[in-house]
């Protein structure tokens, strides 16, 4: 749309026969704009984004010489970095990827249905309610799982519930397990995932159920058939906006996990601030962000939009 | 329809009365306990902040006014708070102009590269935080930067800047381009149409990019935690202090700052409503 306009306003100052030298030199200077536009900030991404994941793939190669200081590396090109590292964490990475599947999961289960009440049963409400989507978002985020960690505590209220419905057994801790790290993620970016699927649905036209309906479609035929492709571009984008900082989250393992549930991120934040381990740190960060851009390139294919970028 | 009828359909159908409620009001229950998920942590947070609590802020001790009264009595918890919001307003200002530059030249132009820097815009956000941090950790230790105040803000003008891009890029595109042509139509020169025509239209998207960018910034722990060197920002603080109990004046802290911005989002809500309604 506004591409098109551009070209419009190039065309009317081109149909005006030969240019006056004004008209070349602002034609020219237009040429410019864009990039006068562009080189700050992708200056500033180049350098302080490209240049250092560029840096983080030289450091996954390096080794520490014999007899060397504490955290003095070279490069000697050793690939076999890789290998060691996914060997001695391949459990790591597995449990990364799935805490962050079960937690998208659950977060589009979870969220599906509120944009749905908020985008078609709220009425006037619906302004106050999208505010109070993003309210938790204000309170710090690490004292949100904090407060998980006292939720999901042993002495608290919701495991005497569970345990007094049976639900678990009375000596079943539900802090510091692998449940707890999965519903701690899946809480902190609730958000993420809720307003994408929002924003797609407010678009859809209702009279399209309508007459999916008069159409003798029952409601769930309508949903599934309607509803659900209407609002594919928000569902891949708010599964997108949860799995990829999910896979990388560390915070909730550290707070609400045991050592059974450490993560690829936990590795990686060992490894680089308390081991000085930095090639390790490497290795992992950049397998991580590989296998991160491989899975989200085949689900935005399969998913059938290019929508996010 | 008659009373008869209707009493007798309650008398015969009270449960299938109760299931139709149900099924017909289904989505609307998800939703009030979804929400209720949504702020039970919330809750939490700001009951604690009233806990007469020691060093540990983890078990209920009794209420007490005495932290909201000296909201600072914690060591270290306000030079921290500083600290975080001098980075936030510093960097979302930075971010929020490279941002609105970069997303009016994707908007606006056509030009070479459109489809790298596209790119380059989503890469960070499609990269978990760890992996920018680490990355830009070994960056600076390369270079001998070590890390602290400015480090800080560097990492999160990189990490704002995609975000911004993309709000204002989305309500740019959502312009009506006859309006600049109107204006121009009308003898306004290049100047006059972007400051007043565009830039007005365009203001509440680079406004929502800006709080975007603030609340990703004031809120970011894990890039924050591998680029601060000794420097400590409000998250930070919360993260090395939960090893050894939290005090109740980091709930303080947090709740305030969640009722500052809860009631200027209402107050702007209803500013814009009133306007609407008024024109």
């Amino acid at each position: 749309m506004t591409v098109a306009a551009g070209i419009g306003l190039g065309e009317r100052q081109a149909g005006a026969g030969a240019p006056p030298p004004a008209v070349t030199e602002r034609r020219s200077r237009r040429k410019l704009t864009p990039y006068l536009l562009l080189v700050p900030g992708m200056a500033w991404l180049a350098i302080f984004f490209i240049a250092p994941i560029v840096t983080l793939l030289s450091t996954s190669t390096q080794t520490r010489p014999e007899g060397a200081e504490i955290g003095v590396f070279t490069q000697t090109f050793r690939f076999a970095n890789y290998l060691d590292a996914l060997e001695g964490y391949g459990p790591e990475f597995g449990r990364s990827f799935l805490y962050a599947l079960l937690a998208t999961v659950l977060a589009l289960a979870i969220s599906y249905p509120l944009a749905y009440a908020i985008a078609f049963k709220a009425g006037r409400w619906r302004n106050l309610l999208l505010v109070l989507v993003v309210a938790p978002f204000f309170v710090s985020f690490l004292l949100r799982t904090v407060a998980w960690k006292q939720i999901l505590a042993d002495d608290a209220w919701v495991a005497d519930l569970l345990r007094a419905l049976s639900v678990i057994g009375p000596q079943t801790h539900i802090i510091n397990s692998a449940p707890a790290v999965v519903i701690g993620i899946t809480y902190n970016f609730l958000p993420f995932m809720i307003l994408p699927i929002y924003a797609s649905l407010e678009r859809v036209d209702p009279r399209l159920m309508e007459a999916a309906g008069d159409l003798y479609s029952s409601a769930l035929t309508t949903f599934r058939k309607v509803t659900i492709p209407l609002s594919m571009p928000g569902i891949v984008a708010g599964t997108l906006l949860t799995f990829i900082p999910a896979a990388g989250d560390y915070v909730n393992s550290a707070l609400l996990g045991n050592k059974d549930t450490t993560m690829v991120g936990n590795v990686i934040d060992s490894r680089f601030l308390r081991v000085v381990d930095y090639p390790t740190a490497a290795v992992l960060s950049v397998t991580l962000m590989a296998s991160i851009l491989v899975l989200v390139g085949f689900y935005i294919r399969r998913a059938g939009t290019e929508e996010l970028v | 329809m008659s009373t008869a009828t209707a009493s007798s359909r309650n008398g015969r159908t009270s449960g299938q009365r109760l299931s139709r409620w149900l099924s017909t009001n289904a989505i609307r229950i998800y939703a009030v306990i979804g929400f209720a998920y949504l702020f039970v942590p919330v809750a939490y947070t700001f009951a604690y902040s009233f806990n007469n609590s020691g060093k540990s802020n983890l078990n209920w001790r009794g209420f007490t006014l005495e932290k909201w009264s000296n909201p600072c009595g914690a060591p270290d918890v306000c030079t921290a708070l500083g600290n975080s919001l001098k980075i936030g307003l510093i960097a979302t200002v930075v971010a929020t102009v490279l941002g609105t530059m970069i997303a009016f030249a994707l908007a606006r132009h056509r030009f070479r590269g459109r489809t790298a820097t596209n790119l380059t815009i989503f890469l960070p956000m499609a990269t978990p935080e760890v992996v920018l941090g680490a990355s830009l950790l070994a960056l600076f230790l390369n270079a001998g930067i070590n890390p602290g105040f400015w480090t800080i803000v560097i990492a999160h003008v990189m990490f704002c800047i995609s975000f911004v891009v993309v709000t204002v890029k989305a309500r740019l595109a959502g312009l009506d381009p006859r309006l600049e042509q109107a204006a121009m139509d009308l003898y306004a020169n290049e100047a006059q149409t972007f400051r007043r025509v565009t830039l007005p239209l365009v203001a509440p998207g680079i406004m929502a990019g800006a709080l975007l960018a603030f609340s990703l910034s004031f809120d970011d722990f894990i890039i924050t935690n591998f680029n601060s060197g000794d420097v400590n920002t409000f998250p930070k603080f919360v993260w090395v202090s939960s090893l050894r109990g939290i005090p109740a004046q980091a709930n303080v802290i947090a709740s305030a700052m969640f009722f500052i911005a809860l009631f200027t989002v209402l107050f702007a809500q209803l500013v814009a409503g009133r306007r609407r309604k008024a024109t």
